[in-house]
């Protein structure tokens, strides 16, 4: 009896193992392959949904297929004046921020003077406040001024949260810069605003427009601030704010898919440039 | 000679002076307008006056304790969630991503590029009482007949952890990422196990990212009322949505202000227990 057993039992435990090997050696593979799917689930809602044909007004669940909702992308009052607002402010606001952030990134690096440290603390801290307390501390400044809320209370309010991310990315490229270019061009005689013009902005630039496309997009994007000090005003994440109140029409998801593909575009132009580059390289 | 040695003097503070002005006027004063109007007492339709009224935040804590609490609560459930649910992958990427590393971490970021409301509002569809994961778990019978997910607290914590994943995927990759091998290979010619290992140099090692990490999601998501107001009802509301609804809808600006003197108090508090608790140089090594 036990002659016959034993070999059935040294093969279970080996099949066993070797099971037990094959979902150990994948199992981080498996549930990371998970979470992917669940990060991107929403993602492919926002998108199928947009292609949705709701019969009553509540955008939940599946009715039919249509490509109205993109062919009358504006359809829904309100929605394109909403988007042109809110790119003007991202578009302003990302260009001052990253001028002001790229002087101060510059003065960081560059030289040591007196309150340095406390000009590092001040950036961070707009960082690690939390939104709500950003925009209610300028909703109160702007109360006790009496200043009427509109277009330069949203743009100031951008302007002040982009500010420091701006020269968090400028000072990361600045870091692991070579000074020794900028010192052979001020032997060659250049003067210092030339060698500036030259050689510094030239170099620097790849981390500029990292900084542009940052606030930008962090400004289109942004509720919680904007919703404080808007007065009347109403950018597109606000319009989704109201819509949601009453049941967003299928255009939200429309206008979400389109910056989505937009910003993941630009992102994967990126990421395969660098992929090349360092391909290349090794 | 270099730039810096020659314009020590004056460049410097000229190339601050615009920046700084700007976030001095719209950073710093604005939290000194906020302290001053949280001192006031009186009524919208008479107006504030100061009146150093601390009774203001006595009566916020007192009123609002609950939303004070759930706040915190929601906050560090959303964070210990993400860093469990993000952890084994930010160690995959770094281990075995090769080279498609960066690729991933466009994965991980994605949900950044769907406006924040909408993919909330995604997750309102996807946890609607017709949806399908209610369907789901109706038939399982996790959820009675009549049984929701919207419009609960498991919601809410859901869609925070959601919400702030990334920031809690990315801290933790980079630290992860800049490990080197080599250390793990030597314990392991050492005798020890892959799990010994694991908790005695990668998780160590890990450390730094796990404490940004945590701060990066855990202050945004204690500030939060979106999800709150999204995808829960008025029993989930969170400190954020008081705020909110006393600056903007109550016109109540004492209370609100005072409000939210409490939640900066509330997490610098809950900042410096956790501090203490992993190390207070690993903290600091983050926030320079």
């Amino acid at each position: 009896m036990s002659a016959v057993a034993v070999p059935a039992r040294r093969e279970r435990p080996g099949f066993l193992a070797a099971a037990w090997a094959f979902v150990k050696r994948h199992l981080l593979t498996v549930y990371s392959i998970l979470f992917f799917a669940y990060l991107l689930l929403p993602i492919a809602v926002v998108i199928v949904f947009s292609f949705n044909n709701p019969t009553g007004k509540f955008n939940y669940t599946w009715q039919g297929f249509t490509w109205n909702n993109w062919r009358y992308w504006d359809g829904v009052p309100g929605i394109r004046s909403s988007i042109v607002l809110s790119l003007q402010i991202a578009l302003l606001a990302s260009l001052v921020a990253t001028a002001l952030g790229t002087a101060i990134a510059l003065a960081l690096v560059r030289y040591s003077f007196r309150g340095r440290g406390s000009t590092n603390i001040l950036i961070f801290l707009p960082l690690s406040a939390p939104e709500i307390v950003l925009g209610a501390s300028l909703l109160t400044l702007f109360l006790n001024l009496n200043v009427v809320f509109g277009f330069w209370t949203i743009l100031i309010a951008h302007i002040m949260f982009c500010i420091s991310f701006a020269v968090v990315t400028v000072k990361a490229r600045l870091v692991g810069f070579d000074r020794h270019l900028e010192e052979a061009a001020m032997d060659l005689g250049a003067n210092e605003w030339t060698t500036f013009r030259k050689v510094t902005l030239p170099l620097i630039a790849p981390a500029i427009l990292a900084a542009l496309l940052l606030c930008f997009a962090i400004s289109i994007d942004d509720f919680v601030v904007t919703y404080f000090n808007s007065g009347n005003r109403i950018t597109f994440p606000l319009f989704v704010w109201g819509a949601a109140r009453i049941g967003a029409p299928p255009q939200v998801n429309v206008i979400g898919t389109a910056i989505f593909v937009i910003a993941l575009t630009a992102m994967l132009v990126n990421v395969l440039v660098q992929m090349r580059r360092s391909k290349g390289a090794t | 000679m270099s730039l810096f040695h020659r314009h020590r003097g004056l460049t410097p503070y000229l190339l601050l002076a615009p920046g700084i002005l700007f976030l001095g006027v719209f950073f710093v004063v604005p939290l000194g307008f906020l302290a001053y109007q949280s001192l006031e007492s009186g009524n919208i339709d008479f107006g504030y006056a100061f009146t150093w009224a601390w009774s203001n935040y006595g009566d916020a804590l007192r009123n609002y304790r609950a939303q004070f609490i759930r706040s915190l609560e929601y906050a560090g459930i959303a964070t210990a969630l993400a860093l469990v649910l993000s952890y084994p992958v930010a160690y995959w990427i770094a281990f075995r991503g090769g080279r498609w590393k960066n690729l991933l971490l466009l994965f991980i970021v994605a949900p950044f590029f769907v406006t924040y409301l909408i993919r909330t509002l995604a997750w309102e569809t996807i946890l609607s009482d017709n949806g399908f994961v209610v369907n789901t778990l109706q038939s399982l019978h996790v959820l009675g007949p009549g049984g929701r997910l919207l419009a609960t607290s498991t919601a809410v914590v859901a869609g925070i952890t959601y919400n702030f994943l990334p920031f809690m995927a990315l801290p933790l990759y980079v630290s992860l990422e800049q490990i080197d091998g080599r250390l793990i290979e030597a314990a392991e010619d050492l005798y020890a196990s892959k799990l010994h290992a694991f908790l005695r140099v990668t998780l160590p090692l890990s450390l730094p990212g796990i404490v940004a990490g945590t701060l990066l999601t855990f202050i945004p998501a204690a500030g939060d009322f979106i999800n709150a107001q999204l995808l829960g009802s008025t029993n989930n509301h969170m400190i954020g949505n008081v705020i909110q609804s006393k600056f903007l809808e109550q016109a109540d600006y004492p209370a609100a202000a005072a409000m939210s003197f409490i939640l900066m108090a509330g997490i610098l508090v809950a900042v410096f227990l956790y501090a203490r608790l992993v190390g207070t140089e690993q903290l600091t090594g983050t926030a320079a």
